[in-house]
């Protein structure tokens, strides 16, 4: 499986793993949106520090789980983002609708 | 002048998106680059490649080709063609955010291409496909400014 999932209180965490690209977008997207319809979250955390590979792809992801997340309130966080990772997500401005957890934010 | 060259085509399968990023970086690893630079050359290659499955060919499939060369200058060049759909307006394509798809795509793709290498151009004819030239300049490992 490319995705764990972590649930605590209202807090859902999916740690992805492996290569992050058009070809494994889908099921990784899938397993995310499951959880989050079973547990309804107030906060959703992606931890990318088992991602070896990312490209416009893992955008898209984020980005599309912001917009789902929108329609009910909750609350979007990434952690776990190398510099390889944060290189590509920064081209989107994702820091303007997810916020980033450790590294960069305190490193 | 050419030090060396590759050429290489394939199907038009999502799985060949991670193999064809590994050959080029495979290939690119002969500069001695930064682990900043392989990276950089395997998003930029993956953007190209996906561009064309998703795309060019869609449900159809179809070839997709890869050229690099690799010059004295630490300079390397890789071509990316399809023979798909083509582009109906390239420098609208190229632009942040636009996206013909929607949906999980971000519309991101030319523009990590256009941040991770130095330079790409895109020529695309309707009914005919699109090829992707991107160059970039590998920094000197041991020079004196290293
Ligand atoms: N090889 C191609 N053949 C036909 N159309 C293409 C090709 N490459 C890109 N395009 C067109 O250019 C648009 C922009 O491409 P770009 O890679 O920037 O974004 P995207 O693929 O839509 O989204 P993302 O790359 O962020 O997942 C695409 O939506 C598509 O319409
Ligand atoms: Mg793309």
């Amino acid at each position: 499986m490319a995705v764990k999932i972590n649930v605590t209180g209202e807090v859902v965490t999916a740690y992805l793993t492996g290569e992050l690209d058009h070809h494994t977008a889908k099921e990784m997207r899938e397993a995310v949106d499951n959880a989050v319809e079973l547990n309804m979250p107030s906060l959703l955390v992606l931890d990318f520090s088992g991602i070896s590979f990312m490209d416009s792809s893992g955008i898209g992801l984020v980005m599309g789980r912001y917009r789902n997340l929108q329609k009910t309130g909750a609350a979007l966080h990434i952690s776990g983002a190398s510099p390889t990772i944060y290189k590509v997500l920064k081209l989107a401005g994702i820091e303007k609708l997810a916020k980033l957890e450790g590294d960069k934010q305190n490193g | 002048m050419v030090k060396n060259s590759f050429c290489m085509n394939f199907l038009s399968r999502s799985a060949n998106e991670g193999f064809s990023r590994a050959v080029v970086s495979a290939f690119a690893s002969q500069l001695d680059p930064t682990l900043e630079e392989i990276n950089d050359i395997k998003t930029a290659v993956s953007e190209a490649v996906t561009n064309c499955i998703v795309h060019a060919y869609g449900d159809d499939g179809g070839k997709i080709y890869i050229s690099a060369e690799l010059y004295e200058d630490n300079t390397i060049k890789i071509k990316i063609r399809d023979k798909g759909k083509g582009i109906e307006n390239v420098s609208q394509a190229m632009e942040p955010l636009f996206t013909t798809v929607g949906g999980e795509r971000a519309g991101l793709g030319f523009a990590v291409m256009m941040s991770f290498m130095d330079s790409v151009k895109v020529r695309s004819t309707i009914g005919k496909g699109t090829s992707i030239t991107m160059i970039k300049k590998l920094r000197h490992r041991f020079s004196v400014n290293g």
